[in-house]
């Protein structure tokens, strides 16, 4: 289970990384989604990775087996802003090529 | 503080959220009234920020912390309020209310929702300033980021969809950054309030003492693209060239918020115990770095705009040489340093438009030729109405000078005072009373160039622009207009005649905050209202 999580996570940050640092904004807009999606596993990651585990001490507490749930808390909130800058960035996007007519990142062709 | 006034630590948060979500229900056209609940937001911001001050500056210390929804501190969220959060708060609010002022004259109208993406802005970065929190702290960054992309394309153009887009991509990357560190923190220390991962960490095994302090490096990287070290600030000069002049009058205070989380973290965390001094040697030379590529930018900036931009460069660059000392008196200068800095910058971008009126666009990037282009372009979009200033020139020629002599640190004016109070304590003549070391030396030459720098660039612009403009165009200045530059001038004054008492406000805020204990058991002590719910604090 762990080494599955953390695999997808560094391929995902991998493409991620690779694809903000291309010259069109629709590739750095995809990069930019991955990051967050790699991110996110990555913080629901930390609290330890559980399965069939409950985000809440059951019985005495004994035992001791819960799920952290303040990372699945922080991850939540992670979503939400990272949706909506997400957002906002494809509409910046959307107002860059309509100015410029390219998709180009410096809003204008490249040259090579 | 007790009784009524211990709220008022909430509503440097409260109150332009309050406003921002009035503004959204008046119409767009009903301009005069939105300016009016702007305003009034902001000018009772500044006079919550006054009294916070006021009681910051007072005997007692530590005694603002407010615990949200009456949780225990390591439980719940907490605000802290304390000598360092009043100061900013305070110069916030100070910045703010010139801005506004400033925007009132015709920038409010350029385009929608002006006065609300302002007020969030407010918002968070109020909240950062306050609160104790490691994730609230990512929140409030966050509501100030998503209004600062807003407040970037105000007024809209391709210049600044273009700088909006870098600017943006470049923010979610930082924010992505954050999210790593702060979750790397609460995964080896298991907190994320600030106080007590302050008290934790002396007790961490090696191991996950060294994840955690990777986690902070990753955190502090988000905090120094904020703040624009080199090599993370090559957007900044752009974007804050292309903003709109009360825009990039209160993103002067953005880059200030990187330099004051750094700041804190530094100081509470890595301050003594076995992680002392963590990352000091990355701020110390990036700082330098960042000063010498400012001073470079300065130098070559042929637009006033980027001048500007490569001056809080400048002094952000300085700021994080001095974090990398992390020596108190040092420090307290580095604090009267970053107040003065940041009126003057914000004086500044808000004094470049009007003076550019004065001429053709891309004038100043085109120098040589511009007696090619004569007076073509006398007819400048003005859609401001209102009282114009008399003696026009006068005026934007002594604001322009007090710039350029705060910007460079002469004497008379506060930008030197502090530039002194920082260099006489690095020389040793201070209170660290030892010669200093070649990188201290090294640090010493590069303020005193980088004010040369300055000097140079200001003299060559200010003569270009007022001694041999060409068919003396007077530009059409509103009173509302040069008012909010004379007031962000004048406090810079107020700073230098109050000199005295303002050292001693930065002294005592820089050995408290050199004494973290102070904040941890401030927080940790903070108790529940009694009454409310007995069993409050089981919630982990």
């Amino acid at each position: 289970m762990e080494i599955i999580l953390s695999i997808a996570i560094g391929v995902m940050t991998s493409c991620g990384v690779w694809l903000i640092l291309r010259p069109r904004t629709y590739q750095v807009i995809i990069g930019l989604s991955l990051l967050s999606y790699a991110v996110n596993l990555f913080i629901f990651g930390v609290g330890g990775v559980k399965t069939n585990v409950p985000p809440i001490l059951s019985g005495n507490g004994a035992d001791g087996v819960l799920a952290d749930p303040v990372p699945q808390a922080l991850v939540l909130t992670a979503i939400v802003i990272g949706f909506a800058t997400t957002a906002l960035f494809l509409v910046v996007l959307l107002a860059s090529r309509g100015l410029t007519g390219t998709d180009h990142v410096d809003g204008r062709g490249d040259k090579r | 503080m007790n009784g009524w006034s211990h709220h008022l630590i909430v509503a440097p948060i409260l109150i332009p959220v309050v406003a921002a979500a009035i503004l959204l229900f008046i119409e767009e056209r009903q301009r005069v009234t939105k300016a009016m609940v702007s305003l009034a937001s902001a000018l009772l911001l500044l006079a919550v920020a006054f009294i916070l001050f006021r009681i910051e500056s007072g005997p007692n210390g530590y005694e603002g912390v407010y615990l949200l929804g009456n949780w225990a501190a390591p439980f719940g969220v907490v605000l802290v309020l304390d000598g360092l959060s009043a100061l900013m708060l305070l110069l916030t609010a100070l910045v703010a209310v010139a801005a506004l002022v400033y925007s009132l004259a015709r920038w409010h109208g350029m385009g929608s929702h002006f006065h609300s993406m302002f007020q969030l802005l407010l918002m968070g970065v109020n909240g950062a300033f306050l609160t104790g929190d490691l994730f609230n702290l990512f929140v409030f960054f966050e509501v100030m980021l998503a209004a600062s992309y807003g407040l970037l394309l105000h007024g809209s153009g391709q210049l600044r969809v273009k700088a909006g887009l870098h600017y943006i991509a470049v923010n979610l990357a930082a924010a992505l950054l954050f999210l790593i560190g702060v979750s790397l923190i609460y995964g080896t220390a298991g907190t994320l309030n600030m106080a007590d991962l302050a008290a934790r960490i002396p007790d961490m095994e090696a191991d996950r003492r060294m994840l955690m302090e990777a986690g902070a490096g990753v955190l502090g990287i988000a905090f120094l693209i904020k703040a624009g070290m080199w090599p993370l600030c090559f957007w900044l000069p752009t974007a804050y060239s292309a903003a709109a002049a009360p825009v990039a009058g209160v993103f002067a205070i953005l880059s200030k918020l990187g330099i004051y989380v750094i700041l804190r973290l530094t100081m509470l965390l890595f301050d003594s115990g076995p992680s002392a001094g963590f990352g000091s040697t990355v701020l110390l030379y990036g700082g330098m770095a960042t000063l010498i590529f400012g001073t470079i930018g300065v130098l070559a900036s042929q637009a006033l705009g980027r001048l500007a931009g490569f001056s809080v460069l400048v002094s952000s660059g300085t700021l994080l040489m001095v974090l990398g000392i992390n020596d108190g008196a040092v420090s307290s200068g580095a604090l009267l340093y970053l107040v003065s800095s940041t009126l003057t910058i914000s004086a500044f971008f808000m004094l470049i438009e009007l003076v550019e009126r004065s001429q053709d666009a891309g004038a100043n990037v085109l120098a040589v030729t511009m007696e090619a282009y004569g007076d073509a372009d006398e007819d400048e979009p003005e859609e401001g109405d209102g009282v114009t200033m008399p003696g026009t020139m006068a005026i934007l020629g002594t604001c322009f000078a007090m710039c350029g002599i705060l910007l460079s640190g002469l004497p008379p004016l506060s930008g030197f005072i502090a530039k002194f109070a920082m260099l006489s304590a690095m020389m040793g003549t201070g209170a660290i009373g030892v010669p200093p070391t070649a990188a201290v030396w090294a640090l010493i030459i590069l303020v005193i160039l980088s004010g040369v720098a300055a000097l140079i660039s200001m003299t060559r612009v200010g003569i270009r622009t007022f001694w041999t403009s060409l068919e003396g165009v007077v530009p059409r200045v509103l009173v509302i207009e040069i008012v909010p530059v004379m007031f962000l001038l004048g406090i810079t004054l107020l700073l230098t005649v109050q000199a005295n008492s303002a050292m001693q406000y930065m002294d005592t805020t820089i050995r408290t905050l050199s004494n973290p204990s102070l904040y941890i058991d401030a927080v940790r002590n903070a108790t529940v209202v009694p009454g409310v719910d007995s069993d409050a604090g089981e919630g982990d």
